[in-house]
């Protein structure tokens, strides 16, 4: 018990390094997801192979490697030094915004045509139509698929530990070998991760609930 | 100036030639009728009317603008023309009153509370202004129907096209829509009303087109065509309709 105690103030800083990099990689990675799947509907053929290359070699390759890739695969070109969090950030980012790119890309397109057609028929512009009409009844669709990989993202953050960011997971391993207490430690870092992740979904069922589509 | 000037029109999907050879005129205040088996390519000849299809060739005139020219910005010119779908179409993640003031606000027609105020009129116009705050999804079929005409009339457009706009519906829920049709015609909206509904095209119709195979087979009064049709397959279409 005395080493939970000594330990626990140790993992809130981990879990705040966690969510710190957690919530500025999803936003990132929402942006480039949406900024992906718009290329991969856009009317240009190159467009859509561009797009459709970067999902493939993101889904295509694991995601520790991404990361190793760009903190020491990048650095080691010596453009450019990214410290371990920005690279943590980003790796996380573009693997979320792979994902989310496809969620979005079929959200999209699950919405009737007749909506893009109502909507241009009116005069609104493919731009309008898309900001007005489609995207946010799209979103609605979307919601649980993106909550869902929100928490994948959300977990990918331990691997970060890997490359010496000292968030939660990497707090826990510090702490299991300096308390000698592996089980403990480590069973209290699964149930911060889990009521993080819990505390995560019931916010996703309350928005859900709230913008439900009547 | 004709309203709608359509010179050799031709649609194909692919391989598929849906519209072969069409050239008709549509006059200021005229109502027309256009009547045809299903697939003789009459929704595909209104659907090119604003674009919504790519012609694959010949012209379409809109006030004498040519909206086959890839340099007409196509947006202005469907902001004069409404359309009305057989599925209706509405936005169901906004209210009625939404869905009828979006576009007219966001093409900058006027401010938010003017939009309203037009919308709330047209609303009563197709007796529905009780129905404002509600959603497409508690609307029944002829209700959602008016609505849409509501909301292609909010953009006080000159030339009004429907698709079919009584076919997806209850048949108790036809009269209302026809009746609001029916009162556009009498203000005097120019009108291009594809349609399976006989009785309308021939009380509400200044011409009748009849479509069959790719090409408008006989064009004329609505007494005339009903009445004593030239064409052999004229004559077999209204024998199966009538």
């Amino acid at each position: 018990m005395q080493t939970i105690i000594n330990a626990f103030p140790y993992l809130m800083e981990g879990l705040q390094v966690t969510l710190y990099i957690f919530s500025i990689a999803i936003v990132l990675g929402f942006l480039i997801g949406l900024v992906v799947a718009l290329l991969r509907l856009a009317p240009f053929k190159i467009l859509n192979w561009v797009a459709k290359i970067f999902v493939d070699a993101i889904r295509g390759t694991p995601f520790i490697v991404q990361l190793f890739f760009i903190y020491f695969g990048l650095n080691s070109l010596g453009f450019f030094s990214l410290d371990n969090t920005t690279a943590g950030i980003v790796t996380v980012a573009i693997n979320a915004g792979a994902y989310f790119s496809e969620i979005i890309r079929a959200g999209i397109q699950s919405i009737d045509k007749g909506q893009t057609e109502a909507a241009r028929s009116l005069g609104l512009g493919s731009t309008q139509t898309m900001r007005y009409i489609i995207l946010p009844q799209a979103f609605r669709r979307m919601l649980p698929t993106i909550t869902n990989q929100a928490i994948i993202s959300l977990k990918d953050t331990s691997l970060l530990s890997v490359i010496g960011v000292a968030d939660l997971t990497q707090e826990g391993r510090i702490q299991a070998s300096a308390t000698f207490d592996a089980f403990n430690v480590y069973l209290i870092l699964g149930i911060i991760y889990f009521v993080v992740i819990y505390l995560l979904s019931m916010l996703a069922s309350f928005v859900e609930r709230k913008f439900v589509l009547r | 100036m004709s309203m709608i000037r359509v010179e050799n029109l031709k649609k194909s999907f692919g391989d598929l030639e849906v519209i072969k050879d069409m050239s008709t005129v549509v006059e200021e205040k005229e109502v027309i009728c256009v009547i045809g088996p299903s697939g003789s390519g009459k929704s595909t000849f209104l659907r090119c009317l604003n674009r919504l299809e790519d012609i694959s060739g010949g012209h379409v005139y809109i006030e004498g603008t040519d909206i086959t020219n890839p340099k007409v910005d196509i947006n202005k010119v469907r902001q004069d023309v409404g359309m009305v779908f057989q599925q209706f179409n509405l936005f169901p993640h906004k209210t009625v009153l939404q869905n009828v003031t979006l576009a007219p606000v966001k093409l900058k027609k006027g401010d938010q509370k003017a939009a309203e105020k037009k919308a709330y009129e047209l609303l009563e116009k197709v007796g529905l202004g009780e129905k404002a705050k509600a959603y497409p999804g508690e609307l029944s079929g002829g209700q959602k129907q008016r609505v849409a005409i509501a909301r292609a009339l909010a953009m006080d457009p000159k030339i009004m096209l429907f698709d079919e706009p009584t076919s997806a519906l209850d048949p108790e829920m036809v009269g209302d829509v026809l009746d609001v049709m029916k009162q556009l015609a009498r203000e005097g909206m120019t009108m291009v009303v594809v349609t399976h509904e006989m009785g309308f095209a021939a009380e509400m119709g200044d011409r009748v087109l009849f479509i069959d195979g790719g090409y408008i087979v006989e064009e004329n009064v609505p007494k005339e065509l009903f009445g004593n049709p030239q064409h052999e397959r004229t004559k077999a279409f209204l024998s199966k309709v009538l």
